[in-house]
């Protein structure tokens, strides 16, 4: 319960505001502090800044893509390689988004802040792996600053043999950072397997987790189980490049059909690493800003794990087209479209949370519903991608890039800002413009369908992926597309400036701004450097019935029955002795 | 912690395994080596492989039962680590299965000029024979091309 | 002094450590228990990746032995099965006393530990010396991935001035150099703490050219190649007999010196004509198995792909091995410092899973690779 005010008779309780001394903020100062810190907050916060940065570049790349698009001649390159600048241009912003920013943002960036606080620990399992796998990131990292700048990188972000083997283009560079941004990658998703399973304090059962805590491990049960197997595949492709080891290379008596499987193996499940932290985040979003219990919190749990388990079965259904045997394709076509069961099952427990819920629409439950209806259009589309009849048709057209962004950024994307705008009062202690955040949720959103629904039509009028220029015919689409894709950018634009602009002028942050129940709202605002002074209380993390609206000082509160002293009864010493 | 119910206080948790133990189980890896060489030498056929891979696997479980303890370990991480072989298998089946079926036609005794090199060797002259005929057949061919 | 007391210092001091708190125990941990779970769970999972890494590699190894059988069989013949077994059991014997230092380590032997860490290391450094044999070895006669792949059945051991095995054995020269003197500048200043660590070390950084006098003796004691040409050539010959090929013969045969291969070819196929002519049934003629060339597989595209899948395995399995050797030096100095108890073994229990992995690994190798016939 939220509205009203507080009942009488019951005792408050609320950490109130942290000191500075106490604030992970601000507990030291220095710029080492911050580089060699152990503290999972910083981290966490040391991922966000790089993963937005990353998003920040690939996001221009993506702009300078559509606007080469706006007329069908291509628009931004000209000259003899114009069409080379657009395939590199196109694969490093592909590349650069699935390895630096979609894949580490929601687990490595907010999991790492909000795993430990959520689980009620003091930290994750290995601090210091921690540490070095957000130094493997930038590691990663510099090798695409070091691709995009020795340039000439087109091989999409797939790396598909036999192109990638005998391209002179800086391949070695590119997989080498995929390589280390992949053990980055396993050693977060193992760290916090570990921290789920060794560090939960007294009273922490499976089932008193909250969802995102199931979805951070589903994610990093695949993280830990397939990276190490894009890792050797990237090794093989290099050694490939290298001395022409012939398991790839078909003029080595290798094949590529070899390297798909390899790399699907990976890039299927890792299309899942990507989306079920976006999940989990919606599960605690919808439920706390619609202030109800979560609907089906079992099932919303088991579908993650089965998600993440079932993503290893379908990884075929990229390769529809490439020549696997015709039993393996009609095989993985019907496996495919079993993973689109549990993920029904998460949407109809989110609908079914909001109905008749007492719904708050602050910006994150913008996000979160403009989430839903985003990711049920990209996973509804992806059902004829899965169908051998239709994706033969569909295969690499614009309907499928329609459909991984609906995915992708509609989804990641999209549940990612609402998860910031959800933590950003517990992660810096400031509120931020309401108006101005759900203005840019609004602009988001709008501007998301305007890029990419006609892409849709496209796609299913046969415009191909990958092209610079196109048929005079598709112009109107494409061009309504741009349009779109300014918009989207003028919406991330505004939720950035709303987000900094909180960091100055923004109000401070009451422990529980939003209601939540989960732990991190019984610490403080930001958090302390130990998060908990003592192991908390660890009640259910969807129970929003102690739970009160404290108007005079606009933040949620929990409140617990006064305690009365107990009259005092002095057992008789005979009893007390028996009762031991 | 409450999780962890094995020992009392959470102080005594170390179980060193006994040295007759060890000392037997590395002999049987021995053994088994031994063994894996010696029927090497017998041509059992395509069983061959099996043989192998059952002895390998005997191995290992003996590896992973006592040296890293497994026998002895938490059930989770028994499952932890038995589970990726169920993922090992998955992906070479799958990847197998589909060589396997695409490859009908897989061309696979494509050589090289070595292997060229080698049959013409054989046929010392008949080698000059040839080679004046295809260079004069290879004329012709250009001709004809060229009208 | 109470616990109560202490959580009230640590609610002041955000850094304050509990002074229940041993000094091994990190500050997020409850108990030494809860450390040690955590730390071998993230080892098992660690192995996890470690075991689908690999994985990698045995795919491609079961597709192409899938496709092609007999380039496995040929090739595998190339690869001496005495340095493999004997391999094996170098790192069978490392992982018995990997298991002993865990044992050591939990019932506080210092010295043990010290002692089964260095002979452990001194196995993986065997290991290492013997595959230095068979790598340079296999340069030499340019057994080497497809793209490189230079070997000519002719000319199996061709001159080169490269000497493969000299440039391997450098670094680890340079190893054994600085750990002596190492080991020199601490005895004489008298420093027993490095004294004590750079002994066992130097035992270690020998046991490399142990490994290597170990693989040279067994490869001469095998087949005296580089030593006499006539042996050499009866070796190829045996070679090319066994793979059915019979170009290889008659390219021999074709060198005026070598009268043996020429007469031996003579007298197979005087054989063969007499096989071939008595199994004759009802106009089926069945051809002998020396009649029928099989195609030679030891070319580029296809002995040099399978060169290419043992590179790979075996190649990652040796910087998997020189990793474990990292972490194990890190180990024996600790070790020498007594940092290990019963409460506190988890990193010397970490290390041995892995390390027992790595010889899992290599029990599988050692037949798929070795023993194809």
């Amino acid at each position: 319960m939220s509205a009203g005010s507080i009942p009488s008779g019951n005792q408050i309780k609320d950490p109130g505001y942290p000191t500075s001394s106490e604030n992970y903020l601000t507990n030291s100062k220095g710029a080492l502090s911050w580089l060699l810190t152990l503290d999972h907050k910083r981290i966490g916060v040391m991922y966000l800044i790089g993963v937005m940065t990353a998003f920040f570049g690939a996001g221009l790349l993506a702009l300078l893509i559509r606007l080469h698009l706006f007329r069908p001649e291509g628009a931004v390159f000209s000259g003899p390689e114009a069409n080379n600048w657009y395939n590199q241009v196109f694969t490093l912003h592909g590349a650069i988004m699935v390895f630096l920013f979609i894949i580490p943002s929601i687990p490595a960036a907010l999991g790492n802040f909000l795993v430990p606080v959520m689980l009620g620990a003091k930290d994750v399992a290995f601090p210091r792996l921690n540490l070095s796998s957000f130094y493997l990131w930038v590691a990663g990292a510099l090798f695409f600053i070091a691709a995009l700048l020795a340039s000439r990188l087109d091989t999409g972000w797939t790396f598909y043999t036999p192109y990638s083997t005998t391209t002179d283009t800086s391949v070695i560079l590119a997989t080498s950072g995929a390589f280390i941004l992949g053990f980055s990658s396993i050693f977060t998703g193992l760290n916090f397997i570990v921290t789920i399973n060794t560090m939960r304090p007294p009273g922490m059962t499976w089932f008193r987790m909250p969802l995102f805590l199931w979805a951070t491990y589903a994610t990093s049960i695949i993280q830990v189980l397939a990276t190490p197997v894009l890792g050797i595949t990237l090794l093989l492709l290099i050694a490939e490049k290298v001395m022409h080891i012939g398991i790839f290379d078909p003029e080595f008596n290798g094949d590529p059909v070899t390297f798909q499987h390899f790399f699907w193996f990976y890039s299927h499940p890792a299309v899942y690493i990507m989306i079920l932290p976006a999940f989990g985040v919606i599960s605690d979003l919808i439920s706390v800003h619609s202030h109800k219990r979560i609907f089906g919190y079992r099932f919303i749990a088991y579908s993650s794990i089965a998600i993440a388990l079932l993503g290893f079965l379908v990884w075929g259904h990229h390769m529809f087209t490439s020549g696997m045997g015709p039993l393996t394709t009609i095989i993985f076509s019907a496996l495919t479209f079993t993973v689109s069961v549990p993920s029904a099952i998460k949407v109809f427990n989110w609908l079914a949370t909001m109905y008749k819920g007492s719904i708050s629409l602050t910006t994150p439950m913008c996000f979160a519903i403009s989430f839903i209806f985003l990711f049920t259009i990209g996973g509804l589309t992806g059902l004829h991608l899965g169908t051998l009849a239709t994706d033969m048709h569909l295969h690499d057209t614009y309907f499928v890039v329609a459909h991984f962004h609906y995915v992708m950024v509609g989804g990641t994307l999209v549940a990612f800002l609402g998860a910031l705008f959800h933590w950003w009062p517990k992660m810096f202690g400031k509120m931020y413009n309401e108006t101005g955040g759900r203005i840019s949720a609004l602009v988001i959103f709008l501007g998301f369908n305007l890029t990419f629904l006609p892409q849709f039509v496209l796609g299913s009028r046969g415009m191909p992926r990958r092209y610079a220029t196109y048929d005079p015919e598709f112009q109107t689409l494409h061009q309504v597309s741009t349009y779109g894709t300014l918009l989207l950018g003028v919406g991330l634009l505004i939720s950035l400036v709303v987000l900094l602009r909180s960091l100055y002028k923004g109000e401070r942050a009451p422990a529980n701004p939003w209601g939540g129940a989960t732990l991190e709202w019984q610490c403080t605002s930001p958090p302390p450097f130990y998060n908990f002074d003592r192991p908390p209380l660890v009640g259910d993390p969807y129970d929003f019935s102690d739970i009160f609206w404290d108007s005079e000082n606009e933040r949620y509160v929990t409140i617990e029955p006064d305690r009365k002293i107990a009259p005092v009864e002095q057992p008789e010493p005979v009893h007390a002795e028996g009762n031991h | 912690m409450s999780e962890h119910g094995q020992s009392k206080d959470g102080y005594d948790f170390a179980h060193p395994i006994s040295i007759p133990l060890m000392l037997s189980v590395f002999g049987a890896l021995l053994a088994l080596t031994i063994l894996t060489v010696a029927q090497a030498s017998f041509d059992i056929g395509s069983l061959d492989i099996v043989i192998v891979m059952v002895i390998a696997t005997i191995k290992a479980g003996l590896v992973m039962a006592f040296f890293m303890h497994l026998a002895y370990d938490k059930p989770f991480n028994v499952i932890v680590f038995l589970s990726s072989f169920a993922f090992v298998a998955l992906f070479l089946i799958f990847t197998m299965g589909d060589s396997k079926l695409t490859s009908v036609d897989f061309e696979p005794k494509v050589d090289d000029e070595a292997s060229e090199v080698s049959e013409v060797a054989v046929v010392d002259t008949l080698e000059q024979v040839a080679a004046t005929e295809s260079e004069q057949a290879t004329v012709e061919m250009e001709e004809t091309v060229t009208e | 002094m109470s616990t109560i007391e202490a959580a009230a210092e640590n609610a002041h001091d955000a850094h304050g450590h509990d002074h229940d708190h041993p000094s091994f125990l990190a500050h997020h941990f409850d108990t030494p228990e809860q450390q040690f779970d955590s730390g071998k769970l993230g080892i098992w999972l660690f192995l996890v990746t470690e075991i689908l890494f690999f994985s990698g590699m045995f795919c491609a190894y079961a597709i192409f032995r899938m496709l092609r059988p007999d380039v496995f069989e040929g090739c595998s013949q190339f690869l001496n099965t005495k340095l493999g077994a004997i391999n094996t059991g170098v790192l069978l014997f490392s992982s018995l006393t990997m298991a002993w230092a865990v044992r050591c380590s939990q019932t506080r032997q210092n010295k043990g530990l010290v002692a089964m860490l260095a002979s452990t290391l001194s196995c993986a450094m065997i290991f290492l010396g013997v595959k230095a044999i068979e790598y340079s070895h296999k340069w030499e006669m340019g057994l080497l991935p497809a793209g490189l792949f230079t070997f000519d059945q002719n000319n199996p051991h061709p001159e080169t001035d490269t000497h493969y095995l000299f440039y391997i054995c450098l670094p680890f020269m340079f190893l054994l150099a600085g750990v002596v003197l190492w080991l020199i500048i601490s005895l004489v200043r008298g420093n027993e703490f490095h004294v004590k660590c750079a002994k066992p070390l130097t035992v270690v950084a020998i046991c490399f050219f142990v490994g290597i006098g170990l693989g040279m003796i067994l490869e001469s004691g095998d087949s005296s190649h580089s030593e006499e040409e006539g042996l050499e050539e009866e070796v190829m010959m045996a070679e090319a007999v066994e793979l059915g090929n019979e170009s290889v013969l008659q390219k021999i045969s074709r060198d005026d010196t070598n009268s043996g291969a020429k007469s031996e070819l003579i007298a197979r196929a005087r054989q063969s004509d007499t096989a071939g002519t008595s199994i004759v049934q009802e106009g089926q003629i069945i051809s002998g198995a020396i009649v029928s060339v099989e195609e030679d597989v030891m070319t580029k595209r296809q002995a040099g792909v399978f060169f290419s899948i043992y590179y790979c395995m075996t190649g990652v399995h040796a910087i998997h091995i020189l990793f474990g050797i990292g972490f194990l030096v890190w180990l024996l100095v600790r070790a020498v410092r007594e940092d290990f108890n019963p409460q506190y073994f988890g990193p010397v229990d970490y290390v041995g899973l892995y390390w027992h992995l790595v010889d899992l690994i290599w029990i599988y190798l050692f037949p798929l690779l070795y023993l194809i016939r």
